[in-house]
């Protein structure tokens, strides 16, 4: 039981990262009809966000101090983070807690960069066959890893979780269980409830705004509003802005949990990929749904236990997953019928 | 340019020249630079692999995006042909072909129950998990990341039975006697690109190539008619994955490593640029746009500071800087960055390939489309069955 109840909490974050890469992919498939390869390229950028701005806040004053030696003869270096100069405490507490506060960068970053992407590329690929949006994104995708690959370079750069998260919840304890029995790291914690306030925020948006009203009509028959006078193509080219902040902001609060480099951002496209054809194409609950389904099968396939049955079975069982959905029930399972049935 | 038909005499001038230009590759690709056997012999391989897809993908629209995996399958069935039947490369070829069209069969035979986009994340899906089973569970087979080679003390049977199997230290492929790396390898590889390229044309030329084309314009309406296409379709697939099988085979016959780094989705990709590159669904395109790709990849990958410098040498030193700092992004380890955009700018401006372009160029250029510009056959028509 203990251990059930442990491999569903360790699937729980990496289900909450496709949830939300798979919630835009969808999101952007369901109003623009795009598929599009360069979405996880969106989650990586979200992740180098929140490097960029550690790499900032962090930046450091060096003064030398004479009166003291180091023992190589050289005057002692005191490096001290600018921003603990000027604000002092609080300066510390921004630099501790940098990934979060990154959020409050990624935002624009990322809506700006959704916004450009749209209307950039994306725009002319709308009446395009879907091979072709699939290559041009995919193309995109290269460029933008190749270039945070070039300014960043090659390696993984490990982000921390402020201190008072960076130990383990003795979550068991909550349930019932003897302490000690079901130990889980804070920060993934939060990223699920993060994750589970994204997703929130986003259908809350879609659901009781008049703007996401529009959305969803214009998701379901795009011409009859049209017809109405509203121009939903302004309408959907936001639905990619937010489609790109919701990448991003996953990539962010990852960031502690993956240490980002270039390529997260491909290895994460193809499992949330798989992740919006088994919740079923276009239907938002189902991308959800089958991200957390999948997050926590994956966790259950990497058991000790499982692999010594199926061996490799972790590897694959996403994969799998999906193979067996698809030819199944093509719709996906959350999937409307004659949508995408292909 | 002629409106060209396809007649018979046509296509065997097509072929004709085709194997004569291929056999000149030496001399006319030596004013290039890229006259030398290590990249002549990569052209070949890519040329059948992108010749390979483009059966599938020319013809008949279907996007695989797993193809890679075939490449993958094709090596290690030929390295480890290496290793229990000896260097000798014919065995290994065939059984490399024969392996990957199993293989192909049943992924194709899954995976063409859907179609479009689906199709596409399928067949994805079925190569990722080839390239994560390669680098865990099936390490016995694959040697994992450090790749599959060669060892001196391997079965090699049929070397022992001529004698050859004390043979120590190079452990090349050897064909009667003839070492296949450098020259030699080149040719062996430049045969099967012909062969490859005969079956090609009469693929293309045949009722089944017209079949095929039939899928792609008008999936439904061939399925109205009483047609089932799935064994058209399935068949193609096939072929499609025993080229890229037999491309497998020649990586390893002219270097005896497999690794799985060959299986990646990127390769995949990298595929399917070389087919839209040259033009998907023309019997040349695909090998031009291989052979551009590859010599691109291996000029841009060659360039470093010092070239650059020298290259742009003639402008004043602030600019020259500016320059050589901006164009050293794309060369050298950035040669990523510049597939990446030449991907782009192709699907964007050129989705019909450079034969297409070229097409237009003649026919700007005056001559005019007679018979209605003879394009790709399905180029305007609608989608089929999303």
């Amino acid at each position: 039981m203990d251990a059930i109840l442990l491999q569903i909490l360790n699937g729980l974050d990496k289900g909450g990262a496709y949830a939300l890469i798979a919630l835009g992919l969808t999101l952007v498939f369901g109003t623009l009809g795009v598929v599009n390869f360069a979405h996880g390229a969106l989650f990586m950028l979200g992740a180098f966000c929140a490097v960029t701005v550690n790499q900032l806040i962090g930046l450091e004053q060096v003064t030398q101090d004479p009166t003291q030696l180091t023992p190589w003869g050289t005057p002692v270096e005191i490096r001290e983070p600018y921003i603990v100069s000027w604000l002092g405490d609080t300066g510390l507490l921004i630099l501790e807690y940098s990934v979060p506060v990154s959020i409050l960068a990624a935002i624009p970053v990322m809506i700006v960069i959704g916004l450009v992407m749209e209307r950039g590329l994306i725009q002319f690929f709308y009446k395009r066959p879907h091979a072709e949006q699939i290559l041009v994104t995919f193309g995109l995708a290269i460029v933008l890893q190749e270039i945070i690959k070039t300014l960043f370079g090659a390696n993984p750069l490990p982000q921390t979780p402020p201190d008072a998260l960076r130990t383990a919840a003795d979550v068991g304890v909550m349930f019932g269980f003897e302490p000690g029995q079901i130990v889980y790291p804070w920060w993934r914690l939060v990223y699920f409830l993060f994750a589970a306030l994204v997703i929130g925020s986003v259908f809350a948006f879609l659901q009781l705004t008049t703007f996401g009203m529009v959305v969803r009509a214009g998701m379901a028959d795009r011409e009859t509003v049209g017809l109405f006078g509203i121009d939903i193509q302004k309408r959907f080219t936001v639905v990619f802005g937010l489609a790109a902040v919701v990448a991003g902001l996953a990539g962010v609060m990852y960031t502690p949990i993956l240490p980002p480099d270039y390529h997260m951002g491909m290895d994460f496209l193809v499992l949330s990929f798989v992740v919006v054809v088994v919740g079923g194409m276009g239907s938002l609950p189902g991308a959800v749904a089958a991200g957390f389904l999948l997050g926590i099968l994956q966790s259950f396939a990497s058991m000790t236990e499982v692999k010594s049955i199926f061996p490799g079975i972790d590897q694959i069982i996403i994969y799998l997953v999906a193979v067996v959905i698809l030819l199944v029930r093509p719709r996906g399972l959350m999937g409307r019928k004659g949508v995408m049935e292909g | 340019m002629k409106p060209v038909k396809a007649t018979a005499r046509n296509d065997h001038l097509l072929f004709v020249v085709f194997a004569v230009v291929v056999l000149a590759m030496p001399i006319w690709l030596a004013p290039l630079g890229a006259g030398y056997p290590d990249l002549m012999q990569k052209f070949a391989i890519y040329g059948l692999f992108a010749m390979g897809f483009n059966i599938l993908f020319g013809l008949t629209g279907y996007l695989s995006f797993g193809h890679a995996a075939f490449l993958g399958v094709g090596s290690y069935t030929a390295v480890w042909s290496f290793k229990l039947l000896g260097m000798n490369p014919l065995p290994a070829i065939a059984l490399a072909v024969v392996t990957t069209g199993v293989f192909a069969w049943v992924i194709g035979y899954i995976s063409l129950r859907r179609t479009g986009i689906y199709f596409s994340i399928l067949t994805l899906a079925f190569a990722q998990m080839s390239y994560n089973l390669a680098y865990s569970v099936l390490t016995p087979i694959t040697n994992g990341e450090t790749g599959l080679r060669v060892l001196n003390d391997d079965p090699r049977i049929l070397d022992h039975m001529v004698g050859r199997g004390e043979a120590d230290g190079s452990l090349v492929a050897t064909l009667f006697g003839v070492e296949m790396n450098g020259m030699p390898g080149f040719y062996f590889c430049a045969a099967f690109l012909i062969i490859g390229m005969y079956i090609s044309i009469r693929i293309f030329r045949s009722p089944f190539g017209l079949m095929l084309r039939a899928i792609k314009t008008n999936q439904n309406r061939l399925n109205y008619t009483g047609v089932s296409t799935r064994p058209y379709a399935l068949t193609a697939f096939v072929i499609s994955g025993m080229y890229a099988g037999l491309a497998g085979g020649l990586l390893c016959v002219t270097d005896p490593l497999a690794g799985a780094e060959r299986m990646q989705w990127t390769a995949s990709g990298e595929v399917v640029l070389m087919t839209i590159l040259g033009g998907a669904g023309t019997l040349v395109g695909p090998i031009i746009g291989a052979g551009l790709i590859k010599y691109s990849e291996n000029i841009f990958s060659a360039f470093n500071e010092q070239t650059l410098h020298g290259i742009f040498a003639f402008l004043p030193d602030g600019i020259e800087g500016a320059v050589v700092s901006v164009a050293g992004l794309f060369v050298g380890e950035g040669w990523h960055l510049t597939l990446g955009l030449l991907f782009m700018i192709i699907v964007i401006f050129l989705p019909g390939g450079l034969i297409e372009g070229g097409k237009r160029l003649v026919d700007m250029t005056g001559r005019g489309p007679r018979g209605g510009g003879g394009g790709r056959a399905g180029d305007a028509a609608p989608q089929a069955a999303e």
